[in-house]
This record gives structure tokens, C-alpha cells and sequence, in this order.
């Protein structure tokens, strides 16, 4: 997948959990649930939707390495096959 | 027969606009099923009814705005015999209803089927029927187009009343809800006589005891601390019941379960504390899967009259903003509310050792009329050891 479909994928599912999202003002390089103002509850339905719709399973012993959407992109990359 | 009245929906809510009916005359309805969309400032809320029986007649009208306790509807209770015919009656009842008799009553369980069908059936598919049926049609007044006359699916479907699409929710629905919240948290600030508790709870075993059981599972069925700190709260009061009930009419009532009241906050702005049944009895997997679904239709503003209406004590989570702890105000008629802060780590002292662990700080607000602070100290305290204990939950 290209990096900019896999980003307006990601920032798709996020609109449909924060559906006052502005997509153009969000930053990829500040906190993404601050910013979005994500709570726990759904920080894991975002999980669950990306789990859906790309098949990625991430264990909760990695959303320490996922501040930023650009980290999320990054991880997400990596973990998708090529 | 059984009056079927609008239910009280929180000490914020004294009046609602009917926006549908999800029943018609002759349908047999069974307990808790929702028969009624109502709407408040708060949420769409589909009302249940507590017996089962069968309608006779709908009262109060789509559209219509009535206060709580208002008979909306009345039916017969299962065991006795339906109201007779409504066409011997001279019917005051909206046109689309009186058109009913022609269609084979239905019938409830408890009386002998009337078999005996209408002496003269219009030609119809059985389609046509069943649809004429759904919407009410009276299918003896519709022109068949076709063979023989016969009324068609099409027929019926052209005949229908156009649906009545229930008015969109008023856009003023926040400032609705800001007055709701106003009124609730006002009176229980005139009325009720708040205490307040807090206690530091260490919280290393719950958060590495959920880990490895989340580690197990898929990401669908992850088990959030929330849910964890609801069974905790419900398991502890079990044993305080002082602080699960009800002030009413200048006395405590005991609430027959633990229905917990979640503060749930809306991304537009406000909230509501809808209950979850019983979370003492729940297993965790099944409280998550309350609590997902709870956050989801509160956020879509779609709620149940049960949840709204019988919280005997509200848990609030605040934590997840980043407050250390929130000393909360108590949703009348209830008496107690546990709050959560955020897990913050810090230096901590425990068998004459030093180490650095997760506390968080939980407090109760309680009504001094209901309960002392003596009681509520022991609550918390047993509620910290509960959560030193997270296996039990």
C-alpha cells in the first residue's frame, strides 16, 4: 500500500470514531489521542477498526511506541506486508 | 389491563416527545421488550415495557410532548382477554388504526384462536397481505391492479401513508441537555448533604494482572481498566449497601442490584450516566462488552429507558483527561458516587520497602443523609484491597 492511501485510510477510521476530526489540521508529529481527543474506550475501538480493515493486530505492549501518527504509520508499514 | 405510562428517565428528565411507536394495536408485546422511542434532552431513548400482554390502544401521538407518568398506552395483561373488537367502539382513534379489524387479531397466548376468518377476502398475494398488514393498509379499500383485480404488493405499497419520519432531534438538543444537567446537579447540591472521601490505591497487581490476560486476547475482546475498576466498585458494594440505592420521600431504599451508572462524556459536549445491570454478577469479558456498547449508543444518542432510568450509584472516570482525582457531585435520587483519577506513578511505601508504582486516587462523594463517613471510609479501604485482588474480579 502506498504511504499516502495507508495515511487517508488510518485518518478515515479515525474520522469515523472523532467525527468532528478536521483532517486537514491534524499534525502528524503531535499526540495523536490528545489531539483527537481519544479516551481509552476509543483508542481501542481505533484498534479494533484498523484490526478490521487491515488486518493488523496490535498487542497493547506497543501503544507506548505509538504517540504520533506518523509513529502509527510507521509501525503500521512496517507490520503490512510489502 | 395495564397503563402503560411514561417512565421517569433520571432526576433530570420530567418530560419527553414520543417520536415513534415500535408497536401497533393487537401486537403482543413480551417484558423488556422496546415498544417506544422516546425522545429527551439527553438521548433518543427506546422505552421497554415491563409486562407482557397485548396492545389495545395507543394514547399519545408521535410528535406529542408529555410529562413523566403520562398513560401513553393501554393494554391487556397476558392472561386476560383482549379488549373486544375496537370497531364496535365508536373509535376516537386515528384513521390509519380504525382500519385494523379486517386483518385476523392477533391473538395472545392465553385465548382460544378466534378462527373464524372474514366472510369476504379480497383477492390479494400473500405478500400484499402481510405488507398491507405491516403498514396498516386496509386492503379491502385498495384497487388491485393485478390479475382479477387481485391487490398487489405495488398496490399496497402505493396505498401506504407516507412514513411519518419523526421530527430530527431539536438542534438545540445541547442547550437542552446543558438546562437538564443544571436542573439535576442543582438539586443535588440544594438537596443532598455531600461528604467526601478519597484514597491512594496502589494499582501494580490490576495493571499487570489485565496485561497478561490481554496479552491472551484478540484486540477485539481487550479488556480496558475501566471495565476492571466498575467490577471492583460493584464487588465492594455488594457488602456497603448503604451507599447502592436511593433517597426517596425522606428515606434510603436499597437498590435491588448493583446497577452502576457510567459517566460517559459526549464529544459534542455534555454527558450521561446510563446504568449497566448488575456489573457485580458480570463476568469482565461480558462488563467490557456492556461498557463498549454502552459508550457506543450513548455517543449516538440512543439509549434504553431501563439504563436511564435505575443507576443505584454512578462510577466517573476522569482520569483519561489527566486530573489526579474527581471529587464528584451525586446524581440524585442516588447517594454515592466513586470517582477514578488518572494512574500516575509514584514513590510508594509498602512493607519497608520503596519502589515506584501505579496509584491512582479513588474517591467517594456520599450522601451524609444515607451514609457516615465511617462507612465510607471502609468502603474504600475495601475497595483498594479488592483491587490488590484483581484475580476475583
Amino acid at each position: 500500500m502506498k504511504p499516502e492511501e495507508l495515511k487517508s485510510q488510518v485518518v478515515g477510521i479515525l474520522a469515523t470514531i472523532a467525527p468532528e476530526l478536521e483532517p486537514g489540521e491534524l499534525r502528524g508529529d503531535k499526540p495523536l489521542r490528545s489531539q483527537v481527543d481519544l479516551d481509552s474506550m476509543d483508542w481501542l475501538n481505533f484498534l479494533v477498526a484498523l484490526h478490521e480493515r487491515l488486518k493488523v493486530d496490535i498487542p497493547e505492549t506497543d501503544y507506548a511506541k505509538l504517540v504520533t501518527l506518523d509513529d502509527l504509520l510507521a509501525y503500521l508499514t512496517q507490520k503490512l506486508p510489502a | 389491563m395495564i397503563e402503560f405510562k411514561l417512565p421517569s428517565l433520571g432526576a433530570d428528565m420530567d418530560q419527553g416527545k414520543l417520536l415513534e411507536w415500535k408497536v401497533k394495536p393487537g401486537d403482543a408485546v413480551k417484558r423488556g421488550q422496546v415498544i417506544a422511542v422516546v425522545d429527551t434532552s439527553k438521548a433518543a431513548v427506546e422505552v421497554e415495557i415491563w409486562h407482557d400482554g397485548v396492545v389495545d390502544e395507543l394514547i399519545t401521538k408521535p410528535g406529542e410532548t408529555i410529562g413523566v407518568g403520562t398513560v401513553m398506552a393501554k393494554l391487556s395483561g397476558a392472561g386476560e382477554p383482549a379488549v373486544p373488537p375496537k370497531a364496535a367502539a365508536p373509535a376516537p382513534k386515528p384513521a390509519a388504526a380504525a382500519t385494523k379489524p379486517a386483518a385476523p387479531a392477533r391473538k395472545p397466548a392465553a385465548v382460544p384462536a378466534p378462527s373464524i376468518p372474514p366472510p369476504l377476502r379480497k383477492p390479494a398475494s400473500p405478500a400484499a397481505r402481510k405488507r398491507a398488514h405491516e403498514l396498516d393498509v386496509d386492503i379491502d379499500k385498495v384497487t388491485g391492479t393485478g390479475p382479477h383485480g387481485a391487490v398487489a404488493l405495488a398496490d399496497i405499497e402505493k396505498a401506504a401513508p407516507k412514513p411519518t419520519t419523526p421530527a430530527p432531534p431539536a438542534p438545540d438538543r445541547q442547550a437542552e441537555m446543558r438546562k437538564a444537567i443544571a436542573a439535576a446537579m442543582s438539586r443535588s447540591k440544594r438537596e443532598i448533604p455531600h461528604y467526601y472521601l478519597s484514597e491512594a490505591i496502589p494499582m501494580h497487581r490490576a495493571l499487570e494482572h489485565l496485561a497478561r490476560a490481554n496479552e491472551a486476547r484478540p484486540v477485539t475482546e481487550r479488556v480496558l481498566m475501566g471495565a476492571l475498576q466498575l467490577k471492583a466498585v460493584a464487588l465492594t458494594l455488594r457488602h456497603y449497601r448503604e451507599l447502592n440505592g436511593f433517597w426517596r420521600d425522606g428515606g434510603f431504599q436499597p437498590g435491588a442490584g448493583v446497577h452502576v451508572g457510567v459517566a460517559i462524556s459526549l464529544r459534542q459536549g455534555g454527558l450521561v450516566a446510563p446504568a449497566i445491570h448488575d456489573v457485580d454478577e458480570r463476568s469482565l469479558e461480558e462488563l467490557m462488552r456492556a461498557l463498549a456498547d454502552l459508550v457506543k449508543r450513548a455517543r449516538a444518542g440512543s439509549l434504553r429507558s431501563s439504563e436511564m432510568s435505575d443507576p443505584t450509584v454512578t462510577v466517573t472516570n476522569l482520569g483519561e483527561q489527566g486530573v489526579e482525582s474527581v471529587l464528584g457531585v451525586i446524581y440524585p435520587p442516588q447517594v454515592a458516587l466513586v470517582g477514578f483519577g488518572r494512574i500516575v506513578e509514584r514513590a510508594w511505601a509498602e512493607d519497608g520497602a520503596l519502589r515506584a508504582a501505579p496509584v491512582v486516587t479513588a474517591t467517594l462523594s456520599g450522601d451524609h443523609r444515607a451514609s457516615d463517613g465511617h462507612r465510607g471510609a471502609r468502603f474504600l479501604a475495601a475497595l483498594r484491597e479488592q483491587l490488590q485482588r484483581p484475580e476475583e474480579l
